[in-house]
């Protein structure tokens, strides 16, 4: 995910966060998830907004709640997660990109170069 | 399930003074709700009534679902923090002991911990601490009380920033442990953002706003970008705030914006910058009604 705006509800960054790290694998499949009250205190946010935030991730059974003991990281979680993504990854990183690359005048070839070559850390000159 | 507080067309006079004007709202149990506005907007005569300190002019007001003035069984089970508490000339463990007497629910350890963290002296007369210190022994009896409904009215006079936070931490871990509902009225709104649930605002002794904290974040939006693009963007909204430097334009709207408003943004190449909670209040406070409706 990108850098997550301001103007995002915080139980909805509760949840993005939360998804970064089984993405990552910090979060295994299968591994407990802080309880609402750890994340409250964690970052410093009412509990209720932090249980919306695991709801969120309940609903699309990324987490699963075990009666009495917690919640935990659904299997097949990461993979549903990435495969989500995925779906969204052109349009959240290669759209914009494109578009800058054509407000700057850099065409097709040069970008194809810059994504293939190290020299994308000068500056975009094309070796 | 009961309301913790119910207000019905609360209103409150002083004279030809109008302190509250047809408030109605309810507080659930169970959550930390914000009661924002600025000084004089009517506030602390509210937090006041609820605490059977005052009575209302007219209208109703309900605290779990009787009336508080002079009803013991009501006021055994809430605490109120007043700003600048006045205490006798005790010392602050006297203080601490009597306030023990009060409240059902007492938790001597924590408020041991709590006199602690806040480093207050024990044998020190209140009347020789300074006003941040005086402030911290009124935090820790509002939290040791562990009271259904916890009111804090501005309880940090002098508090510095440190101070501030170990009260909103211990406020969270507390909430989170064991359960109440908190009213917590304030100026610092950036501060505690994070920690209300529902927010009430007060302007002129009226009840301006009234929304879950979520709800209101996110509903306005600061957009940045050329002058056209802005104002196409903005034609249809509700605007605060218009300003513009040459072929740059800057204006704040009061519309939450869906994801089609924000790539319709991204393609007029327009920067949205989300108001802060605070942000948001003053524009509440500030526009006159009239204009909120108009685009």
């Amino acid at each position: 995910m990108p850098a997550l705006d301001e103007g995002t509800p915080l139980f909805v960054q509760i949840a993005e966060q939360l998804a970064d790290d089984i993405v990552d694998g910090v979060l295994a499949e299968g591994a407990r998830v802080p309880s609402t009250n750890e994340l409250a205190a964690f970052y410093r946010i009412n509990p209720a907004t932090a249980a919306k935030g695991i709801n969120l991730l309940v609903d699309e059974a990324v987490l699963e709640k075990r009666r009495g003991i917690g919640m935990f990281v659904a299997t097949g979680a990461r993979e549903q997660l990435r495969a989500s993504r995925r779906k969204r990854f052109a349009e959240q990183y290669v759209d914009p990109m494109l578009a800058e690359a054509n407000r700057l005048g850099i065409d097709t070839d040069t970008l194809v170069t810059l994504i293939q070559g190290p020299g994308w850390h000068n500056g975009g000159s094309t070796p | 399930m009961t309301p913790t507080i119910s207000a019905t067309a609360l209103g409150r006079r002083y004279r030809d003074q109008v302190a509250l004007d047809d408030v109605s709202l309810t507080v659930e149990p169970g959550t930390v709700t914000g009661l924002l506005g600025r000084n004089g907007a009517g506030k602390t005569t509210l937090m006041r009534i609820i605490t059977g300190l005052e009575f209302p002019s007219s209208g109703d007001l309900r605290v779990f679902g009787e009336t508080p003035a002079e009803n013991d069984s009501v006021l055994r089970r809430m605490v109120f923090v007043r700003e600048e508490q006045p205490y006798p000339d005790f010392q602050v463990r006297h203080a601490i002991r009597v306030a023990s007497w009060f409240y059902p629910n007492w938790d001597e350890d924590l408020a041991q911990q709590l006199l602690r963290d806040f480093e207050l002296p024990p044998r020190r007369r209140i009347k020789r601490l300074s006003r941040g210190m005086r402030s911290a022994v009124g935090i820790v009896i509002g939290l040791a009380a562990r009271a259904e409904l916890t009111l804090f009215d501005e309880p940090y006079a002098g508090l510095d920033a440190v101070a501030r936070q170990l009260f909103y931490d211990r406020l969270l871990a507390e909430f989170a442990e064991h359960p109440r509902t908190i009213l917590l009225s304030t100026h610092l709104i950036d501060e505690v953002a994070d920690l209300l649930e529902h927010v009430v605002m007060l302007d002129h002794g009226r009840v301006v706003l009234d929304a879950p904290a979520d709800d209101v974040r996110g509903t306005g939006m600061t957009v940045n970008g050329p002058v056209t693009a802005v104002e196409e963007f903005v034609a249809d909204r509700t605007v605060l705030r218009r300003q513009r430097l040459g072929s740059r334009a800057s204006v704040t709207i009061a519309d939450p914006l869906d994801l089609a408003a924000h790539d319709q943004a991204r393609a007029l190449r327009l920067s949205l910058e989300p108001l802060s909670l605070q942000q948001l209040l003053v524009h509440a406070a500030g526009v006159p009604a009239d204009e909120k409706v108009s685009a």
